[in-house]
């Protein structure tokens, strides 16, 4: 036996409850921790958050913590989104991009406290964020190990907290922050979530994880809560309509090829682009783009059949115009439904495709020349996902 | 004079050679042009200064070897007070037992020197000439995109080509092998006398933080022949010393209707979100002007003037990682009658004299400062201008002026007093061991370490070329990939200094260069 | 005597492939080789009782998968074995291990520097666009910039357009790429010095230049532009040594035809009105062909076999310019059992790749500075492996074979021949410094064969002992290599070629320079190409 080292694959601070629970024993690994892909079916995981309360270990994603008089503008300068409008206490969804206005990360940003924020990214960035910092008075650490979360999702959400004791968080509006005492420490509670469902987001010192997650079962109990993975998950983003990074965009600085990178405006997310503010990373290329248009469209597809269209090629006619990123037959919604990337003339909503999809049963391999049309946005988008004061389920 | 009411067409930042000669150039084509200079007297690095009492010197470049023709004329800078005290001087290589050799054009003199040496230095003086002209197609322009080239780009690209494919076959394949490869090699493929090889080698890489065995410093040695296209046979002393170069420069922007103020430190480059809008001095005065060019380092410039906060990371980043260190010292002597170089007439310690025996020699000296040691014996190029320029000195007395290779900016222990002193002491002890009666003459010094050029010339690290100049930080690569035609990632803002194409060595080029693109952008660009 | 169609001198790794080929296409075709073993510096003997010795070339990456697969190299034996880990031992104790797994590896990093583990990720994709741009040229032949001729030309529009595609500024950076130190360039990714010590080591390996001089980024990435099965980058060991590929290529030759002839160590190539007619042996013999193939360095083809009367002045100079350094030694040590290392288990997979004790970039510039100096380096960069913990057949079991590679020792002490005490002060210098990390391996030693350049140059000759034939700086790359006008493998005088390490693109057991050959000499003689062409990269 080797001797256990700090870089074999890491353990979260809630693993001992996932490998209590994971019955199936379907582990991934998740950016170095060992993350449940499924703990007991897929499908009751994925109807655990559309119809009760799924909970979802999310202590693998990573954590950048900004300090200091600089922080505010820092980001500004960081992300294409205008952070000066973020209150306190708030959170707010971005892109950051190079300096070529592609399209290096997505995630969220915390204002914590007045000069005190904290941004969750999917893949490691420290390297880009202190080059980032020359010039600013802001400190940057990395907190990813020092805080242990968990997404808890669904429309029993909100009345499983109520629960346990945690007072007033129906009055929470999403992406707004609250914190409560929890056994002498506080847990902080974002309204936020990659499900597109009435959920919330908890963050908590590690050393307090395993009571956090003991009280949360205990107080979901009668509301059918469970824990759910990451298969569940992937199911519930795509209905909802979330880009995945590294599946629906290669973050630039990784993409080897040339080209092969998108700009926010490419991936639909030119809501997020602020011109409006001080210089940021991109400014000049995507001000360039906005003025003399895109190279591609990012589509929502709604798809002819129940054969989800994964990796198709799309045609326009019998020319090929583009391929599907993320594809999936949307349980709650009763759609089939595809993220794709076209170029930019067919990225119209009402604009009609042809999805190339194979299918295999048994041995035999199918293709289907699926009909699709480019739709606005997410088939699911329920207005719980909203209400506030939210609603008891 | 500033006027701050005034809206300027133009404020160039810092009053050195490149910054007085874009601005020359952008009043000669009708702009409102202002130049704003933090020290008391023009031309940056191109200075004389008093530095004991009546002993004045150049206190930083001490030859003028590459000021580039077009410009001198098209300035008029003999009419507005240039004169040389002396030209086309030799290059005397020291031995330390008085058989010195010297390097006059193509001609060498000197004992134990075979024929052969003396045939292949013609010959090889003869090749570097046309690899010269074949570059120089492309020093009095902006330096080309491959790429997004445009007409302007390709005409560069195709003359360059053309003088490429003029030199035949055999010339061409060597210019490819040689600007990549090292000066040392290139020189034990040509000659035997060590004392040669070490002049030349030395020339090959003053002012840079290379070796003779580095690669790449042949394309030092060729940029440095450039002065040869110029009409500079030798390096020239400029009487009064090279602060007239400066003086006449600013004479000439004046006399071309530049305003010019001198004590006005531009703290800040003030910027509109991504537009320079002008410029805020040190005293809180803020002019502006639609557009801003700087006449700094491009660290200084981003780092300082225009803040890394305000550009976007990618060019921050390539602003930090371009590569310029300084390793060079200046030591000023104030003597009080002409030291004796042994094996020297009074007539030949006027010419150039360098301290280089063999190239082994400078590559020793050369070591240490890798890491973060100076030199224990340094090489030197020698100037006693004062033997042209009685002005120089109290009659009868001296000045020596001394470029020490090499003193690594980020010594070890930092640029104490101290440290100072023990190397002052050791560059003295070694130019001793060539005149044994310095040591009784002296009257005063002066160190210049990269740290004292850097706080004096306003130059980041100290780098008197703003910029290694190393074949990845030439052409499309100067000062980084993305800002290479003098314009910026900030729109209204432009670079004129040496750290751009083509370069340091008070050519005036880069400003002539970047004047030329500003006129030809227009205002708004 | 009996005339052949072509006439290879050396049956090393690039003189057998470009047999093969040759032989494929129908030619009559001998193979000389000067010592009595055929292989080069691709061998492997016993040299100990039981233990087989790669002393020279000792692990494989850039042998090319389209020549393994046509000369059918897996069914004359040839198996490559990738191998994982790597570790770089630091003074203090520490250690950098390169993981084979990615998220281990940058979770290693970032035990060293959390803010180098996300630079890691740029540094690869980095690195990984230079390697894309120039593998597709391994298998072609240089255009001549100089020419006119609708193939030279076609291929620098090919050559253009793959540089053309990187963008301005990607284009700018490959130029800043192939001409900078490998120092300057992982200063701009890394700040953990035991992390650019760990990648630098691919920039100097078997290079008379130091980690700050320019053009060793270069170097690196010839390091990193191989393959095992698809995985560019990544190195292998060949079961049963090194040896096995020249015994692989041997018998693919055989299999069409060829014969080998050992111990015939070519004197001279001989030329009769302008044109290759043959070899004249050491012995006397004369040998016919109108076709000859040297696969010995330029230096040693057109200086030593070759007169200078037959040779365009041009060609002797530029032989002589040609830069061919010994930069480079070996120790190849028979161990009792595996040894320790401080700071870390033996079971490690760590353990299972190359071993470093050079933790910092001033530190391997000061191994530079040795050889500068005319002395081998007091404080060393090695490369060490134990392929027996991969590869069974090395070494009894339980026993293990140690491959030292060293970096730096010079081709003369202080411009004077190596002696036995330099030799073995040499050897002292290795094992006292692997010892200082590993403090039971002195007793484990059963035998150890030290090589100093002049070792290698003496028995493979390898001038100077210089393992890629010539310095890979980009002064004598493509075009460039071995010398301008003369890098499509065509010798100077008619019926004359090379194919040897010391053409395009170089050393390090890729067999490209030997398959670009036979394409060439097939053309000459109007015959059917039996060469394949490069797999595309995507």
């Amino acid at each position: 036996m080797m001797p256990h080292d700090e870089t074999m694959i890491l353990e979260t601070p809630f693993h001992s409850r996932c490998l209590a629970l994971c019955e199936i024993n379907l582990w991934e690994d998740w950016k170095g921790y060992r993350s449940a892909a499924a703990y007991t079916s897929v499908e009751q995981e994925y109807f655990a958050v559309r119809s009760n309360t799924g909970v979802f270990d999310i202590s693998p994603m990573i954590k950048y913590r900004f300090t200091g008089p600089d922080a505010g503008a820092y980001l500004n300068r960081l992300v294409t989104r205008d952070i000066s409008k973020i209150a306190v206490d708030r959170v707010a969804y971005t892109v950051w991009c190079d300096d070529n206005g592609q399209v290096m990360d997505d995630g969220t940003i915390f204002h914590l406290a007045e000069n005190d924020y904290r941004l969750c990214a999917y893949a490691r960035c420290l390297d880009w964020l202190m080059w980032s910092a020359e010039g600013f008075d802001v400190t940057i650490v990395d907190e990813t190990a020092d805080v242990a979360a968990l997404a808890v999702q669904g429309p029993t959400s909100c009345a499983v907290f109520k629960d346990m004791g945690f007072d007033g968080i129906e009055h929470l509006k999403p992406f707004g922050i609250a914190r409560y005492p929890f056994k002498g420490a506080e847990v902080m509670i974002s309204r936020t979530g990659f499900t597109g469902d009435l959920g919330y987001e908890i963050w908590i010192d590690p050393t307090f994880a395993e009571p956090f997650w003991d009280d949360l079962f205990a107080a979901g109990k009668l509301r059918g809560i469970r824990a759910i993975g990451s298969a569940a998950l992937d199911m519930l983003r795509t209905e909802t309509g979330f880009l995945q990074a590294g599946i629906d965009f290669i973050p630039a600085e990784e993409a080897i090829r040339t080209g092969r990178s998108r700009s926010p405006f490419e991936l639909g997310l030119g809501w997020l682009v602020s011109f409006d503010k001080p210089v940021f990373n991109g400014r000049k290329a995507l001000l360039k783009e906005k003025q003399e248009g895109s190279r591609y469209a990012f589509v929502y597809l709604d798809v002819e059949g129940n054969k989800p269209a994964e990796h198709a090629f799309i045609y326009s006619g019998s020319k090929e115009v583009g391929t599907v990123t993320t594809a999936a037959w949307c349980p709650t919604a009763k759609t089939n439904v595809a993220f794709a990337q076209v170029d930019a003339q067919y990225g119209k909503v009402g604009q009609k495709l042809v999805a190339e999809i194979y299918y295999e049963r048994e041995l035999k391999w199918t293709r289907v020349m699926a009909k699709c049309t480019v739709i606005e946005g997410a088939v699911f988008n329920p207005p719980r996902k909203r209400q506030t004061p939210a609603p008891d389920f | 004079m500033i006027n701050v009411d005034k809206h300027y067409d133009v404020i160039v930042v810092g009053g050195g050679h490149n910054g007085l000669v874009c601005a020359t150039y952008l009043a000669k084509d009708g702009r409102n042009v202002l130049v704003l200079e933090a020290n008391d007297a023009l031309g940056g690095a191109s200075a004389t200064a008093e530095f004991s009492d009546q002993f004045s010197v150049s206190s930083c470049a001490h030859w003028l070897f590459q000021l580039n023709p077009k410009v001198a004329s098209e300035l008029d800078l003999t009419k507005h007070g240039l004169a040389l005290a002396a030209e086309n001087l030799c290059t005397i290589a020291l031995a330390e037992d008085g058989n010195h050799l010297t390097i006059d054009g193509d001609k060498l003199e000197g004992e134990n020197i075979s024929e052969e040496d003396r045939k292949a230095f013609v010959a090889f003086n003869h090749q570097i000439s046309k690899f010269c002209k074949v570059l120089a197609a492309a020093f009095n322009r902006r330096a080309p995109k491959l790429v997004e080239g445009n007409f302007t780009d390709r005409i560069t690209l195709a003359k360059l080509g053309f003088g490429m494919k003029m030199l035949g076959k055999e010339d061409m394949s060597d210019l490819m092998r040689l600007a990549l490869i090292n000066i040392y090699d290139v020189m034990e493929e040509n000659f035997e006398n060590d004392l040669l090889k070490g002049a030349i080698s030395l020339d090959s890489l003053l002012g840079s933080h290379m070796g003779p065995r580095s690669p790449n410093t042949v394309y030092g040695y060729i940029y440095r022949r450039m002065g040869a296209i110029f009409g500079f046979q030798g390096p020239a002393v400029v009487q009064g010393g090279m602060g007239a170069v400066g003086k006449a420069m600013a004479a000439a922007a004046a006399a071309s209707g530049v305003d010019i103020e001198v004590d006005a430190a531009v703290s800040k480059i003030n910027i509109d979100v991504d537009r320079a809008t002008g410029v805020t001095l040190r005293d809180g005065r803020v002019v502006n002007a639609s557009l801003v060019v700087s006449n700094a380092d491009p660290k200084t410039t981003f780092n300082n003037l225009v803040g890394l906060s305000n550009i976007e990371t990618g060019v921050a980043r390539r602003v930090k990682t371009m590569r310029m260190k300084g390793d060079t010292a200046k030591l000023h002597i104030a003597l009080d009658g002409l030291p004796n170089f042994t094996g020297l007439t009074e007539q030949q310690m006027g010419q150039r004299l360098v301290i280089a025996p063999t190239m082994n020699y400078v590559e020793n000296a050369f070591n240490p400062s890798k890491y973060g040691e100076y030199s224990t014996e340094p090489a030197m190029d020698i100037s006693i201008p004062s033997i042209h320029d009685t002005n120089l000195a109290p009659s009868g007395k001296h000045v020596m002026s001394v470029i020490v290779q090499y003193a690594p900016y980020d010594l070890t222990g930092g640029w104490t007093e101290e440290n100072k002193g023990a190397f002052t002491e050791l560059v003295i002890d070694r130019l001793a061991d060539f005149a044994p009666d310095l040591k009784d003459k002296i009257v005063a010094s002066e160190l210049l370490t990269p740290v004292d050029i850097e706080q004096r010339f306003h130059i980041h690290g100290g780098h008197w070329h703003h910029g290694e100049i190393s074949l990845d930080q030439i052409l499309m690569m100067r000062p980084f990939p993305g800002a290479s035609q003098y314009g910026t990632a900030v729109g209204g803002l432009y670079l004129c200094g040496a750290g751009n194409h083509p370069g340091g060595g008070v050519m005036g080029l880069a400003g002539h260069n970047a004047a030329k693109e500003i006129i030809k952008r227009g205002t708004s660009a | 005597m009996k005339k052949y169609d072509a006439i290879i001198i050396g049956a090393g790794h690039n003189g057998l492939t470009n047999a093969a080929y040759l032989a494929k296409a129908g030619l009559k075709v001998l193979v000389l080789e000067k010592n009595a073993y055929i292989g080069g510096a691709t061998v492997s003997r016993e040299l100990y009782p039981n233990w087989k010795y790669s002393n020279c070339s000792y692990v494989c990456s850039l042998l090319r998968p389209e020549i393994i697969r046509d000369l059918e190299l897996p069914r004359h034996g040839l198996q490559v074995v990738p191998y994982g880990g790597g570790v770089t031992f630091k003074e203090n104790g520490d250690y950098f291990g390169n993981h084979a797994d990615h998220e281990r590896l940058l979770r290693e990093v970032a035990r060293h520097s959390k803010r180098d583990a996300s630079a890691y990720e740029r540094y690869e994709a980095d690195v990984m666009k230079q390697t894309r741009l120039i593998r597709p040229f391994l298998m072609r032949t240089p255009p001549d910039p100089t020419s006119l001729k609708p193939r030279d030309l076609k291929e620098l529009a090919l050559l253009a357009k793959s540089f053309g595609s990187m963008g301005e500024e990607g284009l700018a950076d490959t130029m800043r790429f192939w001409t900078m130190s490998i120092g300057d360039f992982l200063d701009e990714y890394f700040e953990s010095d035991v992390i650019k010590a760990h990648l630098a080591g691919s920039g100097i390996i078997g290079t008379a230049l130091g980690v700050y001089s320019p053009g060793t980024a270069y170097v690196l990435l010839h390091h990193y532009m191989g393959d095992v099965d698809g995985s560019v980058g990544a190195w292998g060991f060949a079961r049963g040594g090194m040896g096995s590929v020249a015994a692989a290529l041997s018998k693919s030759f055989l299999s069409f035809g060829g014969t080998i002839k050992c111990d015939a160590e070519a004197a001279q190539i001989i030329v009769k009105n302008g044109k290759a007619k043959g070899v004249a042996l050491a012995n006397g013999d004369e040998l016919y062909a109108d076709i000859v193939v040297s696969n010995l360095d330029p230096k040693r083809t057109f200086l030593k076999i070759m007169d200078e009367s037959d040779l365009p002045a041009d060609v002797v100079t530029k032989a002589k310019n040609f830069k061919i350094r010994g930069s480079s030694g070996k120790l190849n040590i028979a161990l009792d059992g595996l040894p320790t290392f401080t700071g870390l288990p033996k079971e490690s997979p760590l353990c299972l790749g190359e071993k470093h004790f050079s933790d910092s970039l001033p530190k391997m510039e000061r191994a530079y500075d040795d050889w500068k100096a005319e002395t081998w380096s007091k404080d060393p960069y090695v490369d060490m492996l134990i392929p027996t913990q991969i590869d069974p057949t090395m070494a009894p079991p339980g026993k293990h074979m140690m491959s030292v590679f060293v970096q730096y020792a010079p081709p003369k002490i202080n411009g004077g021949d190596w002696t036995a005490e330099d030799k073995a002060g040499f050897e002292k210098t290795v094992i006292d410094q692997i010892s200082n990390y590993s403090p039971d391996f002195k007793d484990l030693i059963l035998h150890c064969e030290t090589r100093t350049p002049q070792d290698i140059e003496n028995e493979v000759g390898l001038t100077e002992g210089n393992i890629f034939m010539g310095e890979l700086t980009f002064d004598q790359l493509l075009f460039n290599r071995p010398f301008p006008g003369y890098a499509q493998y065509r010798g100077p005088v008619k019926g004359m070629y090379m194919c040897s390490s010391g053409t395009h693109p170089g050393g390090g057991v890729m067999a490209a320079p030997g398959a670009n050959a036979a394409r060439e000499i097939l053309m000459d003689l109007k015959l059917t190409n039996t060469v394949p062409g490069g797999y595309d990269d995507d």
